[in-house]
């Protein structure tokens, strides 16, 4: 581990990423410190350019500030980001695994079952989920979750296809072991490294299809998000363009640093790459 | 996933914004000298206006077919396809003498035939709005080809406004008679007797009107074509007025924060006039069934809560009146001299603590639910305004977005605590206002009735009572007592009277002449000089 922290620090795009990373994640937790009125609140006068009325970041079409919105935009893509790519990893875990360790008709149907999921487009699917269940907070995490899954189950499997043929798993199986114990003690700790990999990357895309359904007037009304804050300063960007500049940096943040960490992360885990 | 998709991913997401300003497109349709190019958005779904009386229909079928009437900005009947008409003293008889000259674009001759026709029979099948006014009605006859009468069973105030084009448009009775006019395949190739016949309809790009040689206007209409342009995105529309690409844009075409900068430029003029008939009156509408919502004094206190001066400004961007009771300003009968309800978060909470409604550990009183009507940014923008007004007031409102058939059934079917809304006053609060308060129009299921569920004998009793009274002194007493009536009892929280602005270009002259505007026949516009 201690080598793979070693490899990991040595990128320096890595460290950059991270860094960002640890600023968006400080400002999603100090957000009620910072701004403790609700991001829905109008506190100025609308249209205040940046700078003015005491607001850092100015203010949007209603006087609610922005820099506000930001912090607690922060709270709602990182917890979309993280839940739905959770619940994505549970479901393609689960199937990747089920598929690749047995194998035959249970492979084929799991497969089968997966590229259904993979010939739709995925935020085309995600649209259609959220439209028919209503957005919250807690739907769009499930939808995002549901169009996430399949390239973790392909992985999933094709790692586990290769390890459970290696001899220490026979050896686990000769032993006696029961399947799920061989599974998730020898199988699963051994393919972890790449699904952790794209993992951090799904997180990345996550907090994209949240931003893209929000923009789209889909995104939880009750909730302040980046995605949302672009959508409804979008029609006046000729007038003020601050209202969807600030919200949209922040997502270009976010996702750069999620990227960046996930890269350095790659390079650290995959054994392959040379340590220098 | 891979780094192609996420590549893919970001690039879709940042398509989407770019379409937003896309600007341009190649011009399908350009109108030749003293033709008029026209913006029309939402595309029509078809242009039999008898059948279909969504605005989009409305504003290019009012050029095809006619009424016997128009109206003036105020309000006052004139002439049209009837060149005079009378009452009866007990105002139970209407006497309709048309112009002798009026043609179909066929060819055919209009007549008192078509009339009968058109209101004894299609309309009465198609129209709903129509059908509640000729049933009405004991008979509809025709004496001659140039008279017609309408014999009321009981006296109906507001039967002259029920003449204009999309309430009742006249359709030829040689194409329509023993069809079935909802599948008729006359629907495809609208016949009138406007002063623009229908020419072409390329669908996605333009509806292509001429003028109609043999209109019966002495001279008229001047304009030799109207283009009527399908430009489905809001920035390139304003484009399309700003490069003088067209001449025209009407209701919502132009969105609001747009508005002040395009009639700013030197070749365009900008009026909210010609809107009169359908004088929009926007409101905050309360599920009277549901507890708090059916406690008067829980209406109040929203009504004290809201600044709606806020809402006209920063979310209309003026274009809007405040709205100070239940009839528009800018209609018949209207009274301003009402309760008033003043922005106070002391008098709401004090009426809310009266209630025995008192703030829970979180500081919320109650918590309700806010179905937002998906029609544009501006319901949306009004909602998220109204939420944080309501929360001043302890009262936490959770708002959900649904898509236009979700609302709509959600309204209609009565499972919502408050929504927004906005109806139409189609000229007489006998026709436009009544319909939302009085308890005979409580229908689950329908939409644009009373979804409130308000109920109050003495309001339907005053709404009857000025329906059939014959002179406009008594309806207007009527109408003040329900105005004064309902304010005070907030069965809805009245926001705004919205305006629509209408964009054209400054050279043509005489275009917006009556209470229905843009939708009006255009046989008068023309260009200066």
């Amino acid at each position: 581990m201690n080598d793979t922290l070693k490899t990991f620090l040595t990128r320096k795009t890595g460290v950059i990423g991270l860094v960002l990373l640890a600023l968006v994640v400080a400002l999603a937790v100090l957000a009620p410190v910072l701004y403790p009125a609700s991001p829905w609140e109008i506190t100025g006068v609308p249209f205040a350019a940046p700078g003015e009325y005491g607001m850092l970041l100015g203010s949007d079409t209603l006087g609610r500030d922005i820099a506000s919105g930001i912090a607690h935009g922060a709270r709602v893509s990182l917890l979309i980001g993280v839940a739905s790519t959770l619940a994505a990893l549970c479901i393609g875990v689960v199937l990747g695994c089920l598929a690749g360790y047995f194998g035959g008709w249970v492979d084929m149907l799991v497969m089968r079952f997966t590229e259904i999921f993979q010939t739709i487009p995925n935020f085309v699917l995600a649209i259609l989920l959220v439209a028919i269940l209503n957005p919250s907070l807690w739907t769009i995490i499930l939808a995002i979750g549901i169009v996430s899954w399949p390239p973790l189950a392909r992985l999933t499997r094709a790692q586990v296809m290769t390890i459970s043929t290696r001899e220490f798993i026979s050896a686990a199986r000769c032993q006696g072991q029961s399947t799920a114990s061989i599974v998730l003690r020898h199988v699963l700790p051994n393919a972890i490294s790449p699904i952790i990999v794209t993992g951090s990357l799904t997180i990345a895309t996550a907090i994209l299809i949240e931003a893209a359904l929000s923009f789209m007037g889909l995104g939880d009304p009750n909730n302040m998000s980046w995605g949302f804050m672009v959508g409804a300063g979008r029609t006046v960007i000729r007038q003020a363009w601050w209202m969807s500049v600030f919200p949209g940096l922040a997502i270009l943040i976010t996702v750069v640093a999620i990227n960046l960490v996930g890269e350095a992360l790659n390079d650290a885990l995959n054994p392959r790459i040379s340590r220098s | 996933m891979n780094r192609r998709e996420f590549n893919h991913l970001l690039f879709m997401s940042g398509a989407v914004a770019v379409s937003g300003v896309g600007l341009g497109r190649p011009a399908f349709a350009q109108a030749a000298e003293g033709g008029l190019t026209a913006i029309i958005q939402p595309e029509p779904p078809i242009l039999q206006l008898a059948l279909n009386q969504q605005t989009p229909t409305g504003v290019v079928g009012g050029k095809i077919y006619e009424s016997l009437l128009s109206y003036d900005l105020k309000l006052t009947p004139g002439p049209q396809l009837a060149e005079s008409w009378e009452m009866s003293e007990d105002g139970l008889t209407y006497t309709f003498h048309l112009v002798k000259n009026a043609k179909w674009h066929d060819g055919e001759p209009f007549t008192a035939a078509d009339v009968v026709f058109t209101c004894d029979d299609f309309l009465k099948e198609v129209h709903p709005r129509a059908r509640a006014t000729f049933d009405r009605c004991e008979s509809i006859t025709a004496p001659d080809d140039y008279t017609v009468v309408f014999k009321l069973k009981e006296p109906f105030a507001p039967f002259l406004l029920a003449f204009e084009t999309s309430s009742a448009p006249m359709v030829p009775k040689h194409l329509y008679e023993g069809e079935d006019y909802r599948n008729s395949e006359h629907n495809q190739t609208p016949i009138g007797t406007g002063p623009f016949k229908f020419n072409e309809w390329v669908r996605g790009s333009h509806i292509h009107l001429q003028a109609f040689d043999e209109y019966y206007g002495e001279g008229q209409p001047h304009l030799t074509e109207i283009y009527y342009r399908v430009i489905p995105d809001a920035a390139s529309r304003s484009v399309a007025l700003e490069t003088g690409e067209a001449q025209l844009a009407q209701w919502g075409d132009v969105e609001t924060f747009d508005v002040e900068r395009l009639s700013a430029l030197p070749h365009l003029t900008m009026t909210t006039e010609g809107y009169e008939f359908f004088s929009p009156v926007s409101w905050l509408e309360f599920n009277c069934r549901n507890k708090p919502m059916d406690d008067k004094r829980f209406r109040q206190a929203v009504m004290h809560l809201i600044d709606r001066e806020f809402i006209r400004d920063r979310i209309l961007f003026g274009l809007a009146r405040v709205a100070t009771g239940p009839i528009a300003s800018t209609t018949r009968f209207y009274d301003g001299d009402v309760k008033q309800y003043e922005l106070s978060i002391e008098k709401a909470t004090a009426l809310l603590d009266e209630m025995g409604l008192t703030p829970g550990s979180d500081g919320n009183r109650v918590t309700i639910d806010y179905p937002v009507p998906p029609y544009g940014e501006t319901w949306v923008r009004t909602a998220e305004f109204i939420r944080q007004a309501l929360a001043q007031g302890g009262i936490n409102v959770n708002l959900i977005s649904t898509d236009v058939a979700g609302w709509a059934s959600a309204v209609s079917n009565w499972e919502f605590d408050i929504t927004t809304n906005m109806l139409y006053q189609f000229g007489d609060p006998a026709l436009g206002v009544a319909r939302t308060y009085v308890s005979s129009n409580i229908r689950k299921g329908v939409m644009f009735t009373n979804t409130a569920g308000y109920s109050n004998p003495e309001v339907d009793r005053l709404f009857a009572e000025a329906a059939v009274a014959t002179s406009d002194d008594t309806r207007q007493q009527l109408y003040s007592e329900v105005q004064k009536l309902l304010v005070e009892e907030v069965p809805v929280a009245w926001l705004t009277e919205n305006q629509y602005p209408t964009i054209y270009d400054n050279r043509l002259e005489d275009l917006i002449v009556s209470a229905t505007g843009a939708n009006g026949n255009f046989a008068s516009a023309k260009y200066a000089g």
